[in-house]
């Protein structure tokens, strides 16, 4: 018998499998590695969140400050390239760190104040955005030779498909995600505080040490996502990326994550990324759909992982039975 | 992941806490002193902000814009403070707002149906989608942040189906005078919204239902034990605030006449959740107060007034909210207390 953990990962593989196939099955264009690098390339910068907001989850917590933090970096990155003439690659240095710095401060709030961490990330998403206002107001482009040689790198796939560096950025973003989460300490040790923050605590596991590192990581990770994000789009735009933390949230729940924390696998949040955009594409490819369907398609979806996940903790026969 | 810390939490709150918050417990100062701070600074930054004049047997005036404007986020918050008295929360207020203003555009235009069924059926919208949180929440125990966003993302997808993607605008006497209309020079959205608050205000507190909310919010188990329908408190509690959304969703729909999924009610969520933690209230549940609440409110929209007033790009508001959840958050929270409570008492006998 398979342990019980991997059935929602299973049940994204399925899903995945099932639209995918369902994409070949009615388009022929749909098989073509064109449509497979496009996903990779499109929804780059919401897996990289994703993968950031995985850990969050998996600790227990959630991380409100993405989006933000998304088109922060993007209005930071093309202040610091166009405006004062700096790289853009020590500009991504700049931003990396700033994504940990703010990541770390606001688990350190949670953590030693033991605050909701929901709304703490909630001020977290308003102050980033407010700063995003203060530095432009408008659409900026990014120019530079390095900005242009990113949009213009590609890796020929089989077929008519071509792998950008956006969805290079994003595989190794997935690959280091998955390392973080299951070959290392810190790794276990969230897994452990998700599990029950109680017991981790009397086995001498540092919880608030591994909340603060769990929120820094989830700041690089969106830090790094602005920067895919600015790239790709080579511009800024103070109001990029609304909502794309609910559509993190989803991914990762989608991918088979335990909202109460303590199970997920990164992988799956690959996979639940990549079954989002599928909806989109198979929405655009139909084109009698309108655009609002992926919402209520998207939603269904989590409603039915939700309720799978509901199904699955309750046959913990109990164990979590005090929590409600 | 918090049961470590409520063991230490519940004695401390629970001492803290007067019976059922009267008017003499401590907890009306820090928000009614916050407001008139924020007042009398907005009446600093501009001398003009006190002046009320009487235009057309309305009231014009900085005052009475920010109660006109706080009108709708005062209606979502209130609904927004019992749900968090359950120890939940709603996300969805956003999406019912553009529901039911959806629905009720939609059947202004292409029915001739009388106001007052129109107006039923947009609250009957509203409480499909409390009903619908509520059973998540209570009978399949989903997370309330979780449960609620499923409709915070369906519904707007919901809400453009109903407008078919369009921005669906009406004509009709009757909504025209809810959404700007006046009475004895006081604002209809103004009038509505107290009503609704104050009947809630009388069903909550004149009544056990409050006292029942807060006992699911404080220990959700224990008041099952002693009797309380947990379950169906917490229904209630996602229902009423479907249906407050939905009051909003109307007056925020009869204002612009005409109905926009994608815009209506657009962060209002999260000004609620805000005007409800700045009244006082706790994110842990177990307590709510609908007036501190209103005064939130009034807080958050006299903080935005002002920063209009000073001159400072509009931008600056959302700085200025995320530095005041901030600190009330710090101020209120039982670790910082207790910090400042050794501090003190490590001084003391200096």
């Amino acid at each position: 018998m398979i342990n019980e953990r991997y059935y929602p990962l299973l049940a994204t593989l399925a899903v995945c499998a099932l639209l995918y196939g369902y994409g070949i099955f009615e388009y022929r264009a749909f098989s073509d590695t064109y449509v497979l690098g496009n996903l990779l390339t499109d929804n780059a910068f919401l897996i990289i969140t994703a993968v950031g907001m995985t850990f969050v989850i998996l600790s227990g917590g959630i991380d409100l400050s993405v989006g933000s933090m998304i088109a922060f970096v993007g209005v930071l990155m093309a202040e610091l390239v166009t405006g004062f003439g700096i790289h853009p690659l020590v500009a991504v240095v700049i931003s990396l760190v700033f994504g940990a710095a703010f990541g770390a401060f606001m688990g350190l709030i949670i953590a030693k104040f033991d605050i909701q961490p929901f709304i703490i990330t909630l001020a977290g998403m308003f102050f980033l955005r407010g700063m995003c206002f203060l530095i432009n107001l408008d659409s900026v482009p990014i120019t530079h030779d390095f900005v242009s040689a990113f949009g213009g790198f590609r890796i020929p796939l089989p077929g008519r498909g071509w792998l950008s560096a956006s969805a290079i950025v994003m595989l190794v973003a997935v690959m280091s995600g998955i390392v973080f989460a299951h070959y290392t300490r810190f790794g276990r040790n969230v897994y452990a505080i998700g599990g029950d923050r109680q017991s981790a605590q009397l086995l001498g596991i540092p919880v608030e040490r591994t909340i603060i590192q769990v929120y820094m990581l989830s700041g690089i990770f969106s830090a790094l996502a602005g920067v895919v994000f600015a790239f790709y789009t080579a511009s800024a735009y103070p109001l990029a990326a609304v909502g794309v933390e609910l559509d993190a949230i989803a991914a990762v729940v989608i991918g088979g994550t335990l909202l109460t924390g303590g199970m997920g696998f990164v992988a799956g949040t690959f996979f639940g990324g990549i079954i989002m955009g599928v909806i989109q594409t198979l929405i655009a490819f139909d084109g009698s759909l309108n655009s609002w369907w992926t919402k209520i398609v998207i939603g269904g979806l989590l409603f039915g992982f939700i309720v799978l996940q509901r199904l699955i903790t309750r046959s913990f026969s109990g164990m979590r039975a005090g929590a409600t | 992941m918090t049961t470590l810390q409520d063991t230490k939490k519940s004695p401390q709150n629970g001492g803290r806490k007067g019976p059922a918050g009267g008017l003499l417990s401590r907890q009306w100062l820090g928000p009614v002193i916050a407001l008139v701070l924020v007042i009398v600074a907005n009446g600093l930054i501009s001398p003009s902000f006190f002046n009320i004049k009487v235009v057309d047997g309305h009231l014009y005036g900085s005052l009475v814009d920010i109660i006109h404007r706080g009108a709708s986020t005062a209606l979502v918050a209130v609904g927004m403070a019992i749900v968090i008295g359950t120890r939940g929360i709603d996300l969805s207020v956003g999406s019912v707002i553009a529901i039911s203003g959806a629905v009720m555009a939609v059947l202004i235009r292409d029915t001739s149906l009388s106001p007052f069924i129109v107006i039923l059926a947009a609250l009957g919208a509203g409480l499909l989608c409390g009903l619908w949180n509520g059973i998540l929440v209570a009978y399949l125990d989903i997370q309330p942040i979780i449960a609620t966003l499923i409709l915070m993302v369906a519904g707007r997808g919901i809400a453009q189906m109903i407008t078919d993607g369009q921005i669906v605008t009406f004509h009709g006497a009757f909504f025209e005078a809810i959404g700007s209309g006046y009475l004895l020079g006081i604002p209809w959205r103004v009038i509505i919204a107290a009503i609704v608050i104050a009947g809630l205000w009388a069903i909550m507190r004149k009544t056990a239902l409050g006292l029942f909310v807060e006992a699911v919010g404080g220990n959700a188990r224990a008041s099952r034990l002693a009797g309380i329908d947990a379950r169906g408190i917490k229904v209630l509690a996602y229902v009423i605030s479907g249906l407050c959304s939905a009051v909003a969703g109307i007056i925020i729909a009869a204002d612009i006449r005409g109905a926009d999924a994608n815009n209506a009610g657009l962060w209002l969520e999260l000004d609620a959740i805000l005007a409800v933690v700045v009244g006082g209230a706790s994110l842990m549940g177990g307590r709510f107060y609908l007036a501190l609440t209103v005064v939130g409110v009034l807080i958050i929209q006299a903080l935005g007034t002002g920063i209009l007033l000073s001159g400072l790009p509009s931008q600056y508001t959302l700085i200025v909210k995320a530095a005041v959840v901030m600190v009330v958050l710090l101020v209120q929270a039982p670790r910082a207390r207790q910090m400042m409570g050794r501090f003190w008492r490590r001084r003391d006998p200096q």
